[in-house]
């Protein structure tokens, strides 16, 4: 029984729990297990909260054993959740030696929003260092591997997040969006991942990369699972000033109607931009049959040009590097976290020694990259510049969904690599968020969607759907529509395609 | 067009408060040197007319009103604390003076 | 360390070089909570008590502004006749100092809410100067730091550092001068009288408890000379730690004389931070930075762009109270005044006391009287402001009161002021337990001028005789025989009334 219920989506555990046929217990210990049994392997978690998701799952079976509604369509479903959200009883190391250790004593509002929701959370997942990269390799605490292939990277810096829903240790979990965080660990591990809109979902808590790219979202195995979650986390959030003062998209009404299968009506623009030199042929071919599906859907499929795409990466490269370099000065050894032995040295010596401890080589050159871009002398040749690049994103974006609903590209380049096969080339690193960054430049929302396996090495591909700003249920409804008639016509879910993981001890 | 030099790097770190090894300088010219070539693509575009974008999502006037909300006991506060001590969080001596 | 620094003789100063001030003065707003989040801002509270996540600068932790300190700085820009930008952003100052969480600095950079206006200061003399005011922004003030060993928790030969963060995140406005020129040889007149006209300004806004000692008021000068007749500036310096008025004059004066003899004897101003030191009077160099400054600025993006209505500035303006130059004449009409008392009242000041001496019933003449005389001798005595004398307006106008009723004698009514500066209690009180009522029962004194009379018979012969300025001995007589406690007047009238 209990690795059935691993198997199954966060909806249907839901409704089971709620029916009172199975007890978020008994949901919450499957996953518990699972994870002891093949968390040895994978290293998804960084942390593990055996006791806490016992507790809250047990508050929840019993609020309904009492006869009250459930908290939220997802109470009582366990969750992953990314260690770069503070949580007040657990640990939050940001994949960092520098915060190693460091209980925040306070809850992010993802966090606290997913406690009263009844949700459970089983623990903390693994990520590159502060976020940054796109393989998880940088994580201070060791790398995770790729359900599909153990030896391949499960994308970044999210891959703790999308290893232990393809590695179903938990049917659901939190990721974060700087340049493409969620959607690429969700391409390469077969899984769903999406970017909001940026300000759609708060930003309190959430310890801060890039803050004008920084979003966080939602992360599961199918789209509805995703709307679901999207609609418990999402909102206004008044500590967060960025935060967008509206109502939360209707996005899980876009999956239903979408799970319909039916999108006449619905524009679909290819960005012409993203294929060609560097995809890899069996990504392109995925991504093609995906579009055929959706103009079989009765979508009207056209090919858009967004010029300045092209110029996405070399801008995200200035930008969230400069933010980076600000954000993480507050790391220094003073009032938390890793300070270098003292041995009489002067606080400014420490606070340089504790920084060059306890920050791994990738945060070390985004850092000195920021802290280069914003120097007086460079401010305007490379800040200034990327700022204005991204007003031409932000253009191309609203010419192109002046004639299209949604714009469809590949979420990234290639299927997962090796790891270690990128490390020592930041450049060819990089290149996995070619795709991804204009959403984040633009702050519009963005999701990925598995769309097959690549015919070349048999890995997991994603479609990447975009939509405007606060249109989010957009792509939600195309997404749904895909998925379904994709898991229709190939007989299932491809996520059920992942082989089995041999079964070890933690 | 950049070319970045050792002393650069090392002018950075200082700036960026990074101890960096000997070695760490080398490696890094190196590859910011790579980055920087490729990133100076964004003068290629950007003209003169185009006007900035700092903010994905264009709000403006975000206030919260002057009331006095919880915040954090002197305990929570000094929890993380490397060191403390009569309340304080405690550093090592400081040496340059304040700004 | 003994070096002193020569200095030039002031007068040769102000012949062979014009001063250029920069003045920076940083205002505490007096705001319920901080600049960014929920915490308290009381001062003096047990360390780290008043933070939170965002004022610790903790991991995840983001700023949200106060509504009210925004009011705050549109409503002093507009008081110092600022343009008040239609549209602005916060900036991030970047730094590293273990008192500030984030190690940067939230604050405004190309883009302050407020910027080119001007305030007219009133010198000592009545002359008016107008300082252009450059720009006023908003930011947060930093935590404070103890330092611990050494000597006297000076930083030098300190052991390590306490630091409470009770202060990080107090919203600040940074108020900066345009470069003030051609003050002369008045420039250090011209700072403090600035620097005094500006709290005022800030105390009549209600924006800041304006408490040089205590911090909410702080003042850097920069100053440089350039010699007579030449345009270009000299290399400036920036005097922090100027902790009071008298101090922000004495600071530029030894300024320039310590730089008038750089220049003069050969060498050159160092651009640098400079320390006052109240007990010398003297300034002295601070640490010198191995890098220069570069704050890496750029637009805060944790904070969306102020947009602030051109309603909501009119509303803003609308709530401006009677600033201090409107205020000064007023009273100079209400009360009749010549510029001469105008200026002893404002330079006393004692413009405020007056009139609530006035509103709880005195005439305005001799409210001023005692405030302009007795009361700022006595405060000068104890060297305190008049403000801060433990007395207030009601009780003095109390004792003109009782002046007034013939109750006391001027004489008597300082020593009534005496008694309620010694904290004997209220006018009346003190009246009664000194026993300082005016005798002026006719029979009581009668007997007494009886008794002089006949004490005196060769004077009370002339006095009958119509030299009536004989009279003054007996009424002297009298007024020693009853302590000085009966209306010289009374007597005099008795005198005469006897005698004829
Ligand atoms: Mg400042
Ligand atoms: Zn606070």
């Amino acid at each position: 029984m209990s690795s059935d219920l691993t198997r199954l989506t966060a909806a249907e555990l839901a409704e089971k729990i709620h029916a009172r046929e199975i007890t978020s217990v008994e949901v919450t210990q499957a996953h518990l297990g699972r994870i002891e049994q093949v968390d040895g392997t994978v290293h998804a978690f960084l942390h593990v909260d055996t006791d806490g998701a016992l507790e809250a799952a047990r508050r929840v079976d019993e609020a309904l054993a009492a006869g009250e509604p459930p908290a939220s369509p997802l109470a009582g479903v366990p969750l992953a959740l990314k260690d770069v959200f503070t949580t007040s009883d657990m640990p939050t190391t940001c994949g960092s030696k520098m915060l190693a250790g460091w209980i925040p004593p306070y809850d992010a509002t993802v966090t606290r929003r997913l406690r009263e929701a009844g949700i459970v959370i089983l623990g903390k997942t693994n990520m590159d260092e502060f976020a940054m990269g796109s393989s998880t390799e940088n994580s201070a605490y060791g790398p995770t591997r790729n359900p599909w292939d153990l030896d391949r990277i499960p994308g970044g810096s999210g891959g703790g997040s999308s290893a232990s829903l393809a590695a179903f240790e938990a049917p659901l979990a939190i990721g974060t969006d700087t340049g493409g965080s969620i959607r690429q660990p969700g391409a390469v591990t077969g899984t769903v991942g999406v970017k909001p809109t940026y300000g759609g979902v708060s930003r309190y808590g959430l310890v801060a990369f890039s803050s004008s790219l920084d979003q966080g979202g939602p992360c599961a195995r199918t789209v509805l699972d995703a709307a679901l979650l999207h609609e418990v986390i999402g909102g206004h959030d008044p500590l967060d000033s960025t935060s967008i003062d509206a109502p939360v998209p209707p996005v899980v009404a876009a999956a239903r109607e979408g799970a319909s299968g039916d999108l006449t009506g619905v524009r679909v623009g290819v960005v012409r931009e993203f294929s060609g030199e560097g995809y890899q042929p069996g990504v392109l071919a995925a991504f093609q049959r995906a579009v055929e599906q959706l103009g079989r859907l009765g979508a009207e499929v056209v090919e858009v040009s967004c010029p300045h795409f092209d110029y996405a990466l070399p801008a995200y490269y200035l930008i969230a590097p400069s933010e980076c370099s600000s954000n993480l000065a507050r790391f220094d050894g003073m009032r938390y976290g890793l300070r270098s032995r003292e041995n009489g040295h002067s606080a400014e010596e420490v606070m340089s020694l504790t920084r060059e401890a306890g920050f791994g080589p990738e945060v070390k050159r985004r850092i000195m990259l920021g802290t280069y871009a914003l120097s007086a002398g460079y401010y305007d040749a490379y800040y200034g510049q990327a700022q204005k690049v991204r007003t031409l994103i932000v253009r191309d974006f609203e010419a192109a969904f002046d004639r299209v609903d949604v714009l469809v590209a590949p979420t990234t380049p290639t299927t997962a690599f090796r790891i270690g096969e990128r490390v020592d080339d930041p450049m060819a690193m990089y290149l996995a968020d070619l795709c991804t960054i204009p959403a984040n430049l633009a702050g519009n929302a963005a999701l990925s969607v598995p769309c097959g396996l690549s015919e070349d090495d048999g890995l997991p591909v994603g479609l990447q759907v975009m939509a405007p700003a606060m249109e989010d249920h957009r792509m939600y409804r195309v997404a749904a529509a895909y998925q379904a008639a994709r898991d229709d016509a190939e007989g299932g879910p491809l996520i059920h395609r992942v082989p089995d993981l041999e079964v070890t001890a933690r | 067009m950049p070319n970045i030099s050792r002393d650069e790097v090392a002018h950075l770190a200082r700036l960026a408060r990074l101890a960096v090894t000997e070695d760490e300088l080398d490696v890094f010219a190196g590859q910011l040197d790579q980055i920087l070539q490729a990133v100076a693509k964004v003068g290629e575009v950007a003209a003169e007319d185009i006007p900035p974008t700092s903010h994905a999502v264009p709000l403006t006037n975000v206030f919260r009103d002057d009331q006095v909300r919880p915040g954090l006991t002197r305990d929570q506060a000094l929890a993380g604390a490397p060191a403390a001590e009569e309340g304080r969080f405690r550093v090592p001596r400081i040496l340059g003076e304040e700004q | 360390m003994t070096a002193v620094a020569e200095l030039m003789d002031y007068a040769e100063v102000v012949e062979r070089f014009d001063p250029v001030l920069g003045l920076e003065v940083h205002v505490e707003l007096n705001t319920n909570t901080k600049m960014f989040c929920g915490c308290p801002t009381a001062f003096g509270a047990e360390p780290n008590t008043q933070v939170c996540p965002t004022c610790l600068g903790l991991p995840g932790s983001l700023p949200v502004v106060n509504r009210k300190a925004v009011e705050s700085a549109i409503r002093i820009g507009l008081a110092l006749n600022c343009e008040i930008a239609e549209w602005c952003r916060f900036a991030r100052k970047n730094y590293f100092y273990p008192d500030m969480p984030k190690n940067f600095q939230t604050s405004q950079y190309d883009e302050p809410i407020a910027f080119n206006g001007h305030l007219d200061v009133v010198l000592d003399d009545g002359e008016v100067f107008r300082v252009g005011i450059e720009r006023a922004h908003m930011e947060e003030d930093t935590g404070k730091s103890l330092h611990v060993g050494g000597s006297g928790g000076r930083i030098h030969g300190a052991e390590h550092s306490l630091l409470d963060y009770n202060r990080a995140g107090v919203p600040l406005i940074e108020i900066v001068t345009k470069p003030v020129e051609g003050a002369g040889e008045r420039a250090p007149e011209v700072a403090r009288a600035y620097v005094t006209a500006l709290r005022d300004l800030l105390r009549a806004l209600d924006v800041s408890d304006v408490r040089m000692d205590q911090g909410s008021l702080r003042c850097d000068a920069n100053v440089s000379l350039k010699p007579k007749g030449t345009a270009e500036f000299g290399t400036r310096t920036e005097t922090k730690n100027v902790n009071s008025l008298r101090s922000v004059e004495r600071a530029v004066r030894y300024e320039m004389c310590r730089q008038a003899a750089v220049l003069t004897g050969g060498g050159s101003v160092v651009q640098e931070t400079r320390h006052f030191d109240e007990s010398t009077g003297s300034t002295a160099a601070g640490r010198r930075k191995e890098t220069s400054e570069d704050y890496r600025y750029f637009p805060e993006p944790d904070l969306v762009p102020l947009a602030p209505s051109r309603e909501w500035v009119k509303e803003l303006s609308a709530t401006l109270p009677e600033l201090p130059w409107e205020r000064r004449k007023r009273a100079q009409e209400e009360w009749g005044l010549s510029d001469a008392e105008l200026r002893d009242l404002v330079n006393a000041g004692a413009l405020e006391l007056v009139a609530e001496t006035v509103e709880a019933g005195a005439s305005p003449d001799e409210a001023r009287g005692w405030w302009v005389s007795y009361l700022a001798q006595q405060a000068n005595a104890r060297g305190v402001e008049i403000a801060d004398l433990p007395i207030t307006p009601k009780q003095v106008a109390r004792v003109i009161a009782l002046v007034a009723e013939g109750a006391l004698t001027n004489k008597l009514a300082r020593q009534v002021v005496d008694g309620v500066l010694a904290g004997e209690g209220e006018p009346d009180e003190v009246v009664a337990a000194r026993g300082l009522r005016v005798v002026s029962d006719d029979s009581a004194l009668l007997a007494a001028v009886d008794e002089a009379l006949a004490a005196q018979p060769d004077v009370a012969e002339k006095i009958r005789g119509g030299k009536v300025q004989a009279a003054g001995a007996i009424v002297g007589a009298v007024m020693k025989a009853t302590r000085g406690q009966a209306d010289a007047k009374r007597v005099r009238e008795l005198v005469i009334e006897r005698c004829s």
